[in-house]
């Protein structure tokens, strides 16, 4: 973007810290920007896979990132979605081979979604929006950022529908043996897939009450 | 008889939509008008029903391990299913590629309406959602895979138009101000997923 600018910015710029921390609220890619609703619903019914999600796609989404925005003088326009699919694709294809050889149990509940992390929009929507016109360093930060948002609300469902169903968080028993003996019951609904839109409507609800100017018309 | 169960399966009980959650992007982005619902909806049952068989050939006759046997003994014991997922996307974005071309050439009434909705198809979850789970869930033959396909497909299409439908109405209605637009169609997605819920269990 900025071709003329001479003297070097920190690495740590201001500018260079919000790319990092607007992700988190007011540009969340999931509550914001409507990316990656797909996986963030599917893999949240225990903790464990939430968190192993999360950080495989901080992984494809800060490298893909930085890979994208060194090569986008050279990519052609016409055929950059490919190159693009061909990036995430092999990244992907990486992450998937790691999990398989260090945690081969979380690697089967993913299932599919860790293939499905190549089309996971929030990664094309951001090589588009930003690692294509942008440097890669601040690139790199902003991939951290969004890849940071998408998983702060992934483990937030996460442990929602895991304390409220299971009465575990991590596999831990956290609700006490005391409070079944008073009639407290898990709520099974809460590990039914439809919930988890459900609890992202309310984080949704509680954000959007918090910050006003997120209101949509309809 | 199979074929039938495996169909009805994908639609209602397996649902991309409210049981996956694959597609959601677009299904949320393109859900604002029925006409264009039923556009990219019929793209979706179109593609995916031309990529599974594709991607399921492809996968028992040179990625799945043993796959390749076809070439001769010494070859039997390679497995290249590490590259299924680039040769997948490959696929889905040639096949993509040429539908679009097909339809515009034959049909330029068609391509005008589903015109930009095409190329968006290509990295739509629920297209490559679709080959993956027909090689988790080792189909027997081409003809199951492909009603597969085209079943994941019409579970889409009801889907995508039944939210669409919905969100036409809500606009008449008095939504709490934070919940509107996204959150309520999160909420009506989540009532809906638990109706779909009612099906599981049917077995043909």
């Amino acid at each position: 973007m900025s071709t003329v600018k001479n003297e070097r910015e920190p690495l740590f710029s201001a500018k260079n810290i919000r790319l990092m921390t607007t992700p988190l609220n007011k540009e969340n890619p999931i509550t914001k920007q409507v990316l990656g609703i797909c996986s963030a619903l599917a893999v949240t019914v225990k903790v464990e896979p939430a968190i192993v999600m999360a950080i495989s796609v901080m992984a494809v989404l800060a490298v893909g990132n930085l890979v994208i925005s060194l090569l986008r003088n050279t990519i052609p326009n016409r055929i950059r979605i490919i190159v693009q699919l061909v990036v995430i694709a092999a990244l992907v294809i990486l992450v998937d081979q790691v999990l398989k050889a260090y945690s081969y149990d979380v690697s089967k509940q993913l299932s599919v979604f860790v293939g499905l992390i190549i089309t996971n929009c929030i990664i094309m929507g951001r090589f588009e929006a930003f690692a294509m016109g942008n440097k890669p360093w601040p690139s790199f930060l902003d991939g951290l950022g969004n890849a940071a948002g998408y998983g702060w609300i992934l483990i937030a469902v996460a442990v929602a529908r895991e304390l409220f169903g299971s009465g575990t968080i991590m596999g831990m028993t956290i609700i006490p043996e005391g409070f079944y003996g008073f009639g407290y019951v898990n709520n099974g609904l809460m590990i039914l897939p439809p919930m988890a839109l459900i609890v992202v409507a309310v984080i949704i609800w509680i954000q959007r009450a918090r910050n006003k100017d997120m209101v949509e018309e309809n | 008889m199979e074929y039938l169960n495996i169909f009805v399966k994908s639609i209602f009980i397996d649902n991309m939509v409210f049981a996956y959650f694959l597609g959601m992007c677009s299904y949320l982005a393109v859900s604002k008008t029925v006409k264009t619902s039923v556009g990219l909806g019929l793209a979706v049952i179109f593609v995916l029903g031309i990529t599974v068989p594709v991607d399921y050939l492809l996968n028992n006759y040179l990625l799945a391990p043993g796959a390749l046997s076809w070439l001769g003994a010494e070859y039997a014991d390679i497995d290249l299913s590490f590259l299924s997922f680039i040769m997948f996307i490959a696929v889905i974005a040639s096949m993509v590629q040429l539908v679009e071309m097909i339809v515009e050439k034959f049909s330029p009434s068609l391509y005008a309406s589903l015109g930009i909705f095409l190329p968006l198809i290509a990295v739509n979850c629920a297209i490559l959602g679709g080959s993956l789970f027909m090689q988790q869930r080792e189909y027997q033959n081409i003809g199951e895979a492909t009603v597969f396909g085209l079943g994941s497909g019409v579970g889409w299409f009801l889907a995508i138009v039944a939210i669409a439908a919905i969100r036409e109405k809500i606009t008449y209605s008095n939504v709490p101000a934070p919940l509107r637009g996204l959150g309520i169609t999160f909420i009506i997605t989540g009532l809906m997923g638990i109706a779909f819920m009612t099906f599981m269990g049917i077995k043909l």
